[in-house]
């Protein structure tokens, strides 16, 4: 048999159904565009910035989440949070398999709502097969200029809402509209636009299969009891359609027919285009959709439900599904260390950071006066959204002078930083050795704010030691 | 699993087989990779009209409708082709812009005025220290540790010519030229020595007081005259540029308190006896105001200023 080289995307056209996991499914995608679509635009009384809830500031190096600000070199909490996104994915999908992919990932979420809107526009499956047959016509045109004009507008709404996280969204939405934003905002939001419009109403489930990494690796954390969407081949083998004389079950059962009636739902409603009566496949991504097609089937029949369940591969053989294993329990407890490790992290963040740098040429002069001098580059960083005032005091050198040149009284606005240079005069008969460590410490005006230290050596040539004896 | 067999689609193979069963399918592409392959042909060609790509023997295409339009230092306007090295001097000339604003506040307002706000002497800091290595370091060395007998130390708080913000401009504006005579012929080695015992009585060394005494008399006295420059109390005098002997400090000759009194005195000795002659260059046709102005900053800052 001669293949072409190319493959052309086979269309699916899935049949809309109603069940337990849709109505699932639905809350989690109206809780998911509620959250990201109204999050730019919720107000959080910030002083000295933005009072914007969520706001990612890249030209000031401000990330505003709420009441936490996160500055750029807090960044490796970004890194902190993937770590735990990532043992999430492996204990959840250890356990309950491609859950991800199934209900959270936003591009089964874009999917679903494009299918809603093609749905809307040109009706069920078979009407929609239909049309993809007919020929070009005023109608055909028509529902599907409706339908791409419906998808790049989802598309293009959810572009500029990424976008707007990124800038004052009030200001940003308005300069986007006048012609008045960045480059960047247009280019982003260009951008975003053509791949949400590609990916959820083109491209579809050839992202998961072709081009998205997870999809593939979540496989290798798949056991024996990992709870999967499977059909019950022992109960449904031998399929048959229904028979007048057959339509009870034990008469089914008697005529050596299993419980599939092959009526085919489970194939129409799957986005992924697959049967899955065929066992597990790496298409699959666990949305459970053939799950509620099947239990319709049954009630309507009056037969059980759970002819195509979520159970696991031990659990068809007949077994117990084993849940307290090594591999659920190894996940569970680095996930709980990460997390605990991160929230720690966040909860312990200083309000204040200071960078002391000794200025090294000269390292130490001799004043007039016979006392030694050593300079320091200092740098504060006020990180709270409040103005501070800190004194800057020296600690563990007796007998030293500190110097700054506009004195040693530090007022920083809300998330503002300040350099000044710091000379500290010591006269050698107060000097214990010819390197000193001693703390610059910042004290806080009012109260208010947290007294921290910083640590500094100081250096003295050993002749001058040895003259101050 | 009998129905899986039955649905799975026949999948052509390459033909070969290794290790008796190792075998290659020969699945087809899907379309939309073919599709993603020609938009990068698609892109390449945009590229080649748009952006500088071909040689051309000596020359090379140079792009079409992206050009880049700078200002060069003495003002001109240039067009040219899409380049980095045009986008590097459009950004800079950016960031010139960008400092213009600073600069002009750190020209106009009082030295006072720099020190007590943050911000402007953050700026003028960061920006003299460049200044200072580009201009001063080869005499002053990194950081304004001078080199003892040659070059002033400009870390310290001893200041020969002055260290408050008007002198210190004046000095680097004007220059200066340091003067001692050599006092080799006008005094004998005995007074040599008296003279250089007493300057280092002035700061505290324990020596002979006798000699001190006698010294004292050639410095105060006709015989030496160092007190017309350098007073009679020793403490210098910065309209002449002479040193302040009366403190710790040693701008030229190599005193170490731990050396011994008699390295001390030799050291001592021999600036009496060969003089000093040292020129620093004036800086008002090198320099800008503003970049003077940040230097004396900078300068009065490192030592702790006057």
């Amino acid at each position: 048999m001669e293949q072409p080289a190319y493959q052309a995307r086979i269309p699916i056209y899935p049949r809309s159904v109603r069940g337990r996991f849709r109505t699932a499914k639905y809350a989690v995608l109206v809780l998911a565009y509620g959250v990201y679509f109204s999050l730019p635009w919720l107000p959080w009384p910030r002083p000295g910035a933005p009072s914007q809830a969520v706001l990612f500031d890249l030209p000031g190096r401000h990330f505003y989440v709420f009441d936490l600000t996160i500055y750029a070199q807090d960044i490796f909490w970004l890194a902190g949070l993937l770590v735990i996104a990532a043992l999430l994915l492996f204990f959840v999908t250890g356990i309950a398999g491609r859950v991800f992919c199934g209900y959270f990932c936003f591009q089964t979420l874009w999917t679903d709502v494009f299918l809603l809107i093609e749905r809307l526009v040109q009706g069920e499956r078979n009407a929609r097969i239909r049309l993809a047959q007919a020929p070009w016509g005023p109608e055909k045109v028509l529902k599907l200029g409706a339908t791409h004009l419906l998808w790049l507008a989802v598309a293009f709404v959810t572009g500029l809402t990424f976008t707007l996280y990124w800038g004052y969204a009030p200001e940003l939405a308005r300069q986007f509209f006048t012609g008045a934003a960045p480059f960047p905002a247009y280019a982003t939001t260009l951008f975003l636009t053509a791949t949400t419009y590609v990916m959820a109403g083109l491209a579809r489930e050839q992202v998961c299969t072709y081009m998205c990494p997870y999809a593939r690796f979540q496989g290798v954390m798949f056991d024996q009891d990992t709870l999967v969407v499977a059909y019950d081949e022992r109960r449904g083998e031998p399929r048959g359609k229904p028979r007048r004389d057959l339509l009870a079950r034990e008469s089914r059962h008697g005529a050596g027919l299993g419980d599939c009636i092959d009526c085919g739902y489970c194939v129409q409603v799957c986005p992924m285009g697959i049967d899955i009566r065929n066992g597990l496949q790496y298409q699959c991504i666990s949305c459970a959709l053939c799950i509620d097609a099947c239990d319709r089937m049954m009630d309507s029949l009056g037969w059980p439900r759970g002819l195509v369940r979520y159970t696991s591969a031990r659990a068809l053989r007949g077994e117990h599904t084993r849940w307290y294993k090594p591999k659920n329990l190894g996940y569970g407890l680095v996930l709980l260390a990460a997390v605990a490790a991160l929230a720690w992290s966040i909860g312990h963040r200083s309000s204040v950071e200071m960078a002391v740098r000794q200025v090294r040429q000269p390292i130490s002069v001799t004043l007039s006066d016979g006392r030694e001098q050593n300079r320091y580059e200092i740098k504060i960083n006020n990180k709270t959204s409040r103005p501070a005032v800190y004194h800057l005091v020296l600690e563990g050198l007796p007998g030293a002078e500190l110097v700054v040149e506009g004195g040693a009284v530090f007022r920083l606005a809300p998330e503002a930083s300040t350099k000044a240079l710091a000379l500290v005069r010591l006269h050698p008969k107060d000097a214990r050795t010819s390197r000193m460590s001693f703390h610059f410490v910042l004290v806080p005006e009012s109260g208010e704010g947290e007294r921290r230290a910083w640590e500094a050596v100081f250096y003295l040539p050993p002749w001058r030691l040895e003259a101050g004896r | 699993m009998s129905s899986k067999e039955t649905h799975k689609p026949a999948v052509q193979t390459t033909g070969h087989a290794w290790d008796g069963d190792l075998q290659e399918f020969n699945n087809p592409l899907p379309r939309w990779w073919l599709w993603a392959f020609y938009a990068t042909v698609v892109f390449a060609v945009i590229y080649w009209v748009i952006y500088p790509a071909w040689p051309l023997g000596r020359d090379y295409t140079k792009g079409l409708f992206n050009t880049i339009t700078y200002e060069t230092s003495d003002g001109r306007q240039v067009e040219t082709h899409w380049n980095t090295r045009a986008r590097f001097l459009r950004e800079m000339q950016a960031a010139r812009a960008k400092q213009e604003q600073i600069l002009q506040r750190l020209a106009g307002v009082p030295y006072q005025e720099i020190a007590a706000d943050r911000e402007l002497s953050a700026f003028a800091y960061s920006m003299a220290k460049v200044l200072f290595a580009d201009n001063c370091a080869a005499c002053h060395q990194s950081g304004g540790a001078g080199v003892a007998g040659l070059y002033p130390n400009l870390a310290d708080d001893a200041w020969l010519w002055g260290g408050t913000y008007a002198e210190i401009e004046q000095t680097i504006r004007n220059g200066r030229r340091g003067f001692m005579p050599s006092f080799a012929r006008a005094l004998d080695e005995q007074q040599l020595d008296d003279v250089a015992t007493f300057v280092l009585s002035l700061s505290g060394f324990e020596v002979d007081p006798e000699a001190a005494r006698r010294g004292g008399a050639i410095f105060n006295g006709q015989a030496g005259g160092c007190y017309y420059c350098h007073t009679h109390e020793g403490t210098g005098m910065t309209s002449q540029g002479a040193a302040n002997l009366t403190d710790a400090v040693w701008t030229v000759a190599r005193v170490q308190a731990t050396a011994g009194v008699e390295a001390n005195k030799e050291a001592v000795k021999a600036v009496i006896r060969k003089g000093i002659q040292r020129e620093m260059p004036a800086w008002a046709g090198r320099l800008d105001d503003t970049e003077i102005r940040i230097l004396t900053f900078y300068v009065h800052q490192l030592g702790g200023g006057q």
